[in-house]
């Protein structure tokens, strides 16, 4: 028994380790299809709607993916991953790109072997509680019972901070943010914390979200953005640029509305670039030369992901922030397209 | 015919590893075990050649490296800044916590539910009729999830306690309360000297009943060596010398017959100081303890709260409650031998029951007090009830959904084993005037037993390993320590998967090498 055991391990870590070298650009123009992990459900972020079409932020960008490299928008399987999954399953090659509200840390980026091609969302850790709780301060919650969900960084940066401030607190280790809501409500704890933007998120889904606060610490940095596997870097270059295409589209104006007009020609090299009607970058990434028009059409320019899926007039309501482009305070700032 | 049958030895030939039936076994033995292994030595190769390029090179040194996540329960002390192994440690013990509780558990409520299923009252026996099906036949994960969700929706949350109109309150006279949170009950401490966190004395001081305090293992007299990338750390070299004490105990006490008896002279005494196998197991026990004493610096500590600079404590309280009961209980049985002695020789039986009973609580209320027994009881301070002993609602929920899952398939064990002992028993008993309650427990049960036993043994693998669904409701065991965060933060999944693999094999050889030992004690002796 101890025998197959063993064997069956082996063969998975060696097929594991071995899908890490395919070209995944190739793999995936092969497949027709991109396989693109995301949450389990983070309304906003990634989750299905009553259709059963995924829907949100996150998926946004693996939408753009796959409209750049196969022209089609739709032809993404989604893999709903949790903390504690994600990472085995893009090592593994079950997905070729992980988009799930995930922390670029140096471990993850140096240690365990991906490659963060940039960021779509700049986070930090809240804490959400109940008002009638009558907390107002983190620092308040000495001896608390908190909700983490497990695999995240949240979790480490909860030990650090009650440790910094010798204040003691009940771990309950949760694997997916709908059991932490559930967790929440029936108050089974006290507190829950995670991304702020996925705490908004999650308070967005319910039924009085004004009786529940964030409190006004923000304890980390938490950059989110899309991940591949380190290693394979014309796949990184294809994703990193997609991304890039959506910040400069709103940089440069360009939306779905006038993106066809666009598209015919236009007096600026830089959007001409981007759409693909000068230069051969799309050659370059090994793509058809108006990838890049393919991904803004798949759901319009960065803002307008975010207007649509979390920004100030979706319940999630959150402002850009951090988020808004270098040239309006934020830290939104693309390389050129040249 | 005779000269036939030997042929000379030099005519063999290649092709009869083949065509001889003599060779042949042996040649399709050995063929198909270089396979085996050349496909193993294949899997290893391509494994670490693929580590290696991903530059994940199979190492155990992150093993020592702060975890840096918490866990909520505890049996030894950690924190944040605790190394992996560690972690791993805590949760083999969580692991184990829950193994030993869901066995015990499931037997009771196996064998209750597997007898009353062939009770002659057909409402009872069809109830756990009904029982046992419902439980059989539904995964273990969607009971283990069910247990969680009715222990958080329907318990009150700490706060429904608090204030003048608190809708629930702390049961059973102030002692036991039931939260959502999980169940708080009384907690046993030893020593009433104990100082409390302000300073105060937790309970009127008498002096002496004190306690004995925990062993404190710090480790200070000893080094750490490094070997093959592994740290071999005075925590692991404690554990060499206990787990290699215990295994040479065992092997003594099996294989020890022989060196009693040169031991004795090479004869077979009577004398009351001879030396037998339990005996000597008992030396290389004392032997192991004392070389650990002076190796490793312990020291005994009364500390409040238990926090001190050791690696670890043992509770020197603990343990001797520990000793006196087994020594009572071995009286106790000695004097249900001798009892059966007499009854054997003259047909009657002396009434030895509330000795046997004294001897067992006398000395134990005894010992209790000595140590200064005493309870903390539930407060509700801040968020949470502070004080007494917690039981959270993951273990419940899990050591609920378990034992009953499990306790469904002893029951039917039970009763197999039951309807396989024959009825001109049970009708041979009845014939002698014994009630049905003791024909029960003096002739069926323990021919049934017999039969019981080894699916018993595959039932208790079973629970241990379906433990491992533990995370699903935040039970920190080793598949949610090791195996859960510490492979997620770290990235080593074939490392932390093989340690954890290596983990669950030893916990279930262990069991099925304890019951296999029960086994064969209560199997049918043929002479
Ligand atoms: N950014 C952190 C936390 C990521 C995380 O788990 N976020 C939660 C809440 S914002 C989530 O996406 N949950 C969705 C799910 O459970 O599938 C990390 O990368 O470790």
């Amino acid at each position: 028994m101890k025998k197959s055991v063993f064997l069956g391990a082996l063969t998975v870590a060696s097929i594991a380790a071995g899908g890490a070298f395919a070209g995944t650009l190739d793999d995936v123009k092969a497949r027709g299809k991109l396989n693109c992990g995301v949450t389990t459900g983070l309304v906003g972020f990634a989750a299905p709607d009553a259709n059963g079409e995924w829907e949100g932020f996150d998926v946004g960008v693996c939408r753009a993916v796959a409209a750049a490299v196969l022209g089609d928008a739709t032809a993404v399987e989604f893999v709903p991953t949790t903390g504690k999954t994600r990472f085995t399953a893009l090592a593994s090659g079950e997905i070729d790109l992980l988009a799930r509200n995930t922390t670029w840390t140096f471990s993850r980026d140096v240690d365990l072997k991906f490659e963060f091609v940039g960021v779509n969302y700049y986070d930090g850790q809240g804490f959400m509680v109940p008002t009638n709780l009558g907390v107002t301060s983190a620092k308040d919650l000495d001896g608390a019972t908190v909700c983490i969900q497990t695999g995240t960084t949240t979790e480490l940066n909860l030990a650090d901070f009650f440790r910094a401030n010798s204040i003691s607190y009940e771990p309950v280790p949760i694997e997916t943010n709908a059991e932490a809501q559930q967790q929440y409500l029936a108050g089974a704890c006290d507190v829950y914390t995670t991304d702020a933007s996925g705490l908004a998120a999650t308070r967005a889904t319910f039924e009085a979200p004004d009786e529940h606060v964030l409190l006004p610490e923000i304890i980390s940095k938490e950059p989110l953005g899309p991940l591949v596997r380190h290693g394979d870097n014309e796949w990184g270059d294809v994703v990193r640029w997609t991304l890039n295409a959506l910040i400069t589209a709103e940089e440069l104006g360009v939306t779905s509305a006038n993106i066809a007009e666009m598209a015919a020609g236009s007096n600026n090299p830089e959007i001409n670039r981007l759409l693909g009607t000068e230069g051969s970058l799309g050659e370059m990434l090994g793509l058809s030369a108006d990838w890049g028009k393919n991904a803004l059409e798949a759901g319009g320019n960065y803002a307008e992901l975010f207007e649509k899926n979390i920004g100030e007039n979706t319940p999630i309501a959150l402002s850009r922030g951090l988020n808004a482009q270098w040239t309006d305070g934020g830290l939104l700032y693309s390389p050129p397209f040249r | 015919m005779t000269v036939m049958t030997d042929p000379p030895k030099e005519s063999f030939r290649l092709s009869m590893l083949i065509y001889d039936t003599r060779y042949r076994s042996i040649t399709i033995q050995v063929v198909a075990l270089l396979g085996f292994a050349a496909f193993f030595g294949w899997l290893i190769w391509n494994t670490s050649n693929n580590l290696a390029a991903l530059g994940k090179e199979p190492s155990f040194r992150f093993l020592w490296e702060p975890a840096g996540y918490d866990i909520n329960q505890r049996l030894l002390d950690y924190n944040s800044q605790s190394p992996h192994i560690r972690a791993a440690v805590i949760g083999v013990l969580n692991t184990l916590v829950i193994a030993v509780l869901g066995c015990i558990t499931a037997t009771i409520i196996g064998v209750l539910v597997g007898v009353l299923r062939l009770s002659k009252n057909w409402v009872i026996s069809r109830l756990m009729g009904v029982y046992v099906e419902t439980f059989r036949n539904v995964p273990v994960l969607l009971w283990i999830v069910l247990a969680m969700a009715i222990m958080i929706e329907i318990p009150p949350a700490p706060k429904e306690f608090r204030g003048d109109n608190a809708t629930a309150s702390v049961s059973l006279f102030g002692t036991v309360a039931v939260t959502n949170r999980g169940v708080y009950v009384p907690d046993p401490n030893f020593g009433s000297d104990r100082i409390g966190e302000d300073g105060t004395r937790l309970d009127e001081p008498t002096g002496w009943r004190v306690g004995l305090g925990d062993v404190d293992v710090n480790s200070s007299g000893m080094a750490t060596y490094s070997f093959l990338g592994f740290e071999i750390t005075p925590t692991l070299q404690f554990w060499a010398v206990i787990v290699s004490a215990l295994i040479a105990s065992v092997i003594v006490k099996i294989f020890g017959g022989d060196i009693a008896r040169s031991l004795n002279g090479g004869q077979e005494t009577t004398s009351p100081f001879r030396v037998t196998p339990g005996r000597l197991m008992l030396a290389v026990l004392l032997i192991a303890i004392i070389v650990l004493w002076s190796l490793m610096g312990m020291g005994i500590s009364r500390e409040v709260d238990g926090v001190s600079g050791g690696v670890f404590q043992i509770s020197l309280d603990f343990l001797l409650v520990v000793a006196v009961l087994l020594v009572s209980l071995n009286i106790s049985k000695r004097i249900k031998n001798r009892a059966d002695d007499i009854q054997e020789k003259s047909g009657v039986r002396p009434t030895v029951w509330y000795i046997r009973l004294a001897v067992v609580v006398l000395p134990m209320a005894i010992l209790l007090w000595a140590l200064g027994l005493y309870f903390t009881y539930p407060e509700l301070k801040g968020f949470n009830f502070k004080n007494g002993l917690h039981l959270r609602n993951s273990l419940i929920a899990l050591w609920l959904a378990l034992s009953l899952y499990t306790a469904a398939f002893i029951a039917e064990i039970v009763r197999s084993g039951i309807m396989a002992i024959s009825k001109g028993q049970s009708e041979a008993a009845n014939a002698l005037g014994l009630s049905s309650g003791r024909t029960m427990r003096l002739i069926v049960l323990p021919q049934a037993l017999r039969v019981i036993i080894p699916p018993m043994i595959s039932n208790y693998l079973n629970l241990t390993k379906n433990s491992s669904l533990a995370i699903a409701v935040g039970y920190f065991d080793i598949t949610g320590t090791l195996m859960g965060v510490t492979l997620n933060q770290t990235g080593r999944e074939l490392e932390t998967v093989l340690l954890g693999m290596l983990i669950y094999l030893t916990i279930s050889l262990s069991i099925s090498m304890a019951m296999n030992w029960y086994n064969e004690s209560v199997k049918l002796k043929e002479r």
